[in-house]
């Protein structure tokens, strides 16, 4: 199942912080994450590897970075 | 790392920042800025507080350069690599509070977190209780933080917004510029400055500022912060901005031991009194106050020049604090604590915790 989190306008350590909840809720295997910050675009990346998942997709569309992460094996 | 280009903000990108930081700090004391203070953040603030007149302790008196520097050099870097983002909105009358009671702690320690690990770095054991106290005071940000504590969302903003601070910095410098040093003279034009203590200790200018556009860019591309250093571990035992603060903090003990500026001990350090049970509470509240408005006071200049407008007031606040921990006695010296700044750490802890605990969830 996708979820989506919308962290637009957050800076971290909130981006983080939502993306590990979605993650540990253990309901999605796939999780797009919208933020508009660089920092945030590589936090997040950071975080969800160092959980074991995978960065899949970043794309970006005016200043806003749609990542999207999966679930590894 | 997958999707990760910026070679700055992996591992060895932070690292060597933190090395950079860790070479340039002592040499900046070598020539010329007070002992353990190649860069403090909070003391420069300070300092250009005490060169406006916003307070009138005529010993930390002087524009510094590096600020200037850490503001512009983010600028630059953020508009090189399309990062520049004039962004406003997330609470920033709170934002100004947290920097105010920041500044007071960390005047009350005698340094920020840049200047508690060069501190360190340089000897003094004193540091070490404000950098525990550093640590506790983020640890109960994160305690806040994971009660869902937050400033909200910020909103993009007109570029002139962003462009405030850095505005102000380049003014500063002009200001310099117009109004420079003359020798023997406490006030040159509308700036004071210090004809004795540490406001009288500084690098020149041209290496001042090189230095602090060297620093403020590198840190612009690698996120270097003190405060998420320790917050992202406690947080996520995530040791990657860690790194960076370690490397600085290792890399500036071998260079003061190199320079013969390693001089261990408690007593008699530069800049530093030996209270400490308030030297870990001053770092606890500054601590807190930085974990609260998201980044150490490096963190917040680099933002700003990146366009947070966030953050310049965070800043503002800073400077502002400086003006008022100086006017009312709050700020520490070499001989102990300020006559009022027992209560005014008091103060701080419970505006922060009034923040931190009724701040939360409504992101909309």
């Amino acid at each position: 199942m996708a979820k989506t989190i919308d962290a637009r306008g957050l800076s971290c350590p909130q981006p983080v912080l939502m993306t590990l909840d979605e993650i540990k809720a253990g309901k999605a295997d796939e999780i797009i994450i919208t933020v508009d910050n660089d920092a945030a675009k590589e936090n997040v990346s950071r975080a969800a590897v160092s959980r074991g998942w995978i960065v899949a997709d970043i794309g970006e569309k005016e200043g806003v970075f749609g990542i999207t992460i999966k679930k590894g094996n | 790392m997958n999707g990760i280009k910026n070679v700055f903000a992996d591992r060895w990108g932070i690292v060597g920042v933190g090395i950079m930081i860790g070479i340039i700090a002592p040499l900046l004391q070598k020539w010329g800025n007070p002992g353990n203070m190649g860069v403090c953040v909070a003391c420069f603030e300070r300092d250009i507080a005490g060169a406006l007149g916003l307070h009138r302790a005529d010993v930390v008196q002087y524009i510094r350069p590096e600020i200037i520097g850490f503001v512009l050099g983010s600028l630059a870097a953020a508009y090189l690599f399309r990062e520049y983002r004039p962004r406003l909105g997330s609470a920033p009358i709170v934002r100004f509070v947290l920097g105010v009671f920041a500044m007071i702690g960390a005047l009350v320690f005698l340094g920020c977190p840049w200047r508690a690990a060069l501190r360190l770095a340089g000897g003094d054991g004193n540091a070490i209780l404000g950098l525990l106290g550093l640590i506790f005071g983020i640890w109960i940000g994160t305690l806040l933080l994971k009660g869902g504590y937050n400033l909200g969302r910020t909103r993009p903003t007109h570029h002139t917004a962003g462009w405030m601070l850095p505005l102000f910095m380049a003014g500063l410098l002009l200001l310099m510029l117009v109004f420079p040093q003359l020798t023997g003279e406490a006030k040159s034009g509308v700036l004071f400055y210090s004809m004795k203590g540490p406001g009288s200790m500084h690098a020149p200018l041209a290496v001042s500022l090189v230095a602090g556009l060297l620093i403020g860019f590198l840190a612009q591309r690698s996120r270097f912060c003190t405060m998420g250093a320790i917050r992202d571990f406690l947080l996520f035992r995530q040791m990657h901005l860690l790194s960076g603060f370690i490397a600085l903090v290792v890399t500036a003990f071998v260079v003061n031991f190199i320079l013969g500026q390693f001089k261990p001990g408690f007593e008699g350090q530069p800049v530093a009194h030996t209270m400490h049970i308030w030297n870990f509470a001053g770092m606890t509240l500054s601590g807190l106050a930085f974990c609260l408005a998201g980044g150490c006071p490096g963190r917040q200049l680099f933002l700003a020049g990146e366009g947070d407008g966030d953050a310049a007031v965070f800043v503002m606040g800073m400077i502002v604090g400086a003006g008022i921990a100086h006017n009312f006695g709050l700020a520490s010296s070499p001989t102990g604590v300020g006559p009022y700044g027992i209560p005014a750490v008091f103060i701080g802890f419970a505006v922060c915790l009034f923040i931190g605990l009724t701040m939360r969830k409504s992101m909309t």
